[in-house]
């Protein structure tokens, strides 16, 4: 063996164990931290999640997808329905429904795969409007005006009762911590998950496709099946995630659960404002977006003027995001994917790393 | 005779009216270097194009080795098969290091594991001379480079047949000369090679045959001294090169 690869630096190995520790902190929250935190906290992973999935899409895929909330919405109701109809424990159901989001992927993706750049995008948006449309023809849940969880339900939660004792809290407070917890697991997952693809060989394949899908191709890559796979993962991921926010939220109906603007428009602007096709760039962007949601929400449409200035602003003066410019400037990176050929000298044993990237 | 490892046979195509394909048949044989000249627009690039899938011929058939029928095979399947290229106009991947272009080519092209195609780069590497610019962004490389990266990331796919388009084309003598050295010897190697190229004295320094493309029609193949005397490439190469 003369040659190996090497990805990771040292920053990136204290940076990831500093990111294992934070998650452990993370799960500790629930002892100190006020129903409203938690809440908030909710809020910021659920958003991250569902910002790494439309990144994972849009950002190595080059799938630009304005459709998210077709998954979001199909993976909320999948959980209603099993919870009203068939009398599941919502938690089971919040991972079926992810399964329901993936099947639903199906029949989209042969439809929108045919369509190309900005008819995949409106394609996608078509879509998720046919499925709310539809979805808000079903009357057992609620039809148009949409339906709750019943509270026998929401109370009895896995491990709710536990909780409860544990931490000495009601039942609607238990709720929120297994959701919490449940959205920090998914959103600790969603980001190991990608990161593992865009180490692994497929994620190189990825990168090479992103930059010319020709010519990668032509080196044997399977461009086609790559795409698939990313776009039936991030409505798995995308569909799960949905359905945790409406077990959190206990109510649904179809114009909240299939909103382009709660679901895609907000998502894409943490991405790009953080930084597209990084991963630590929907972490930054989420961020900024909770800040300046909490700082203008009471502003009403000023609110959302000035999220579009802010995304415009990055956009044209730093369209690699707020992490693009920091890692430029700095040179670190969280989660490094540049594989370094690393030459081991015979004589000597030792190794050498040439021109260091 | 050896086996064949290419077989075209009345290959068509055409771009609207223009038939830039018409009727072409030849074959290869195992370990054969093939060369091919022809004028600007005489379709020789894109009859690499219709060999390694990246086009569809409007008739004709195209034979591999081991592989039959391959007509209607896909680029990515009949690179795995064992078709290598480089492109005319070098087309890098950007954005990632030179090692990463020859390493996702050895990965998907081969079928191995990362680690397993990593020592396959380095040879590639050394032997190609990139490997001082190894982990360095591809976008970032000056011509001669990009040329040998082209070459080096065609070779990393495992090739059994190798096309060349045009790969010394634009460089100085100097740096053709130390470019076709590598060439000889990956074909040495046992490469079946198919080159495209204007620079013919370096061209008939590697190649055993000679095939001549003009308007999408093959006007002759054959030993390249033959080929340079014969009449009728005179009449088409008349002023291209002395
Ligand atoms: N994709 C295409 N669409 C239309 N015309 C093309 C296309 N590719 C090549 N051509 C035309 O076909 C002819 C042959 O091109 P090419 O095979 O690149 O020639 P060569 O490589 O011999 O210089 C040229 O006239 C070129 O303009
Ligand atoms: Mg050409």
């Amino acid at each position: 063996m003369r040659y190996s690869i090497q990805t990771s630096t040292r920053f990136s190995r204290v940076s990831l164990a500093l990111a294992v520790a934070m998650v452990f902190m993370l799960a500790l929250l629930p002892a100190y931290a006020s129903r409203g935190l938690l809440q908030d906290m909710f809020f910021i992973l659920t958003m991250l999640t569902l910002a790494q999935f439309w990144n994972l899409l849009a950002g190595y895929g080059g799938l630009l997808s304005i459709g998210q909330q077709a998954f979001v919405g199909v993976g909320g109701y999948a959980m209603f329905a099993l919870v009203i109809l068939h009398g599941w424990d919502p938690l089971a159901a919040v991972a079926v429904a992810g399964c329901a989001a993936l099947l639903v992927s199906i029949p989209m993706g042969f439809f929108s795969f045919r369509l190309h750049g900005a008819y995949f995008a409106i394609g996608t948006w078509v879509l998720a409007e046919v499925l709310r449309l539809l979805v808000a023809q079903f009357k057992a849940l609620g039809g148009g005006t949409g339906t709750s969880l019943p509270r026998a339900a929401t109370r009895n939660l896995w491990g709710a009762d536990w909780v409860k004792e544990v931490f000495d809290v009601k039942s609607a407070a238990a709720r929120d911590i297994l959701a919490y917890w449940l959205a920090l697991a998914l959103a600790a997952a969603a980001i190991a998950g990608i990161y593992y693809l865009l180490r692994s060989k497929q994620g190189l394949a990825l990168s090479a496709v992103r930059d010319n899908a020709e010519v990668a191709r032509s080196v044997g890559v399977n461009a086609h099946r790559l795409k698939w796979q990313i776009f039936l993962a991030s409505a798995f991921g995308t569909g799960i995630t949905g359905a945790l926010i409406y077990l959190q939220k206990a109510r649904i109906s179809p114009d909240a659960a299939f909103s382009v603007t709660d679901w895609t428009a907000y998502i894409i602007f943490i991405v790009v404002i953080g930084g597209i096709g990084t991963i630590e760039g929907p972490i930054l962007g989420v961020l900024v977006f909770y800040l300046l949601q909490s700082l203008l929400a009471d502003y009403g449409s000023w609110y959302l003027l000035s999220l579009g200035v802010a995304g415009i602003t990055v956009m044209l003066f730093a369209p690699r995001g707020l992490w693009g410019l920091i890692s430029d400037r700095t040179g670190v990176q969280c989660f490094p994917i540049r594989r370094l050929l690393v030459q081991h000298s015979n004589k000597t044993g030792e190794n050498s790393v040439r021109n260091h990237h | 005779m050896r086996a064949p490892m290419l077989k075209v046979d009345r290959l068509c195509k055409s771009f609207n009216s223009l038939k830039v394909s018409n009727s072409v048949s030849f074959s290869v044989s195992q370990g054969e270097a093939l060369g091919i000249i022809g004028p600007n627009g005489a379709g020789k690039s894109t009859l690499f194009n219709l060999i390694t899938g990246n086009l569809r011929p409007d008739s004709g058939r195209i034979e591999l080795m081991d592989m039959g029928d391959v007509t209607g095979m896909p680029p990515m399947q009949r690179c795995i098969a064992g078709v290598g290229r480089s492109f005319q106009i070098p087309q890098p991947f950007d954005e990632l290091t030179v090692f990463e272009n020859l390493l996702v080519a050895a990965a998907h092209g081969r079928g191995l594991s990362e680690h397993d195609a990593c020592d396959k780069c380095g040879e590639i590497l050394e032997q190609t001379e990139l490997m001082t610019v190894a982990n360095q962004r591809a976008g970032g490389l000056r011509l001669l480079q990009r040329k040998r990266l082209e070459l080096a990331r065609a070779m990393a796919t495992g090739p059994k047949l190798l096309l060349l388009d045009e790969i010394a084309g634009g460089l100085t003598e100097c740096e053709s000369a130390s470019l076709v050295a590598t060439i000889r010897a990956i074909h040495k190697g046992g490469a079946t090679l198919i080159w495209i190229e204007h620079v013919l004295h370096a061209l008939n320094s590697v190649v055993e045959r000679l095939m001549v493309l003009d308007f999408g029609r093959v006007i002759g193949i054959g030993a390249p001294f033959d080929m340079m005397n014969s009449e009728a490439v005179k009449t088409v190469y008349l002023g291209i090169e002395a």
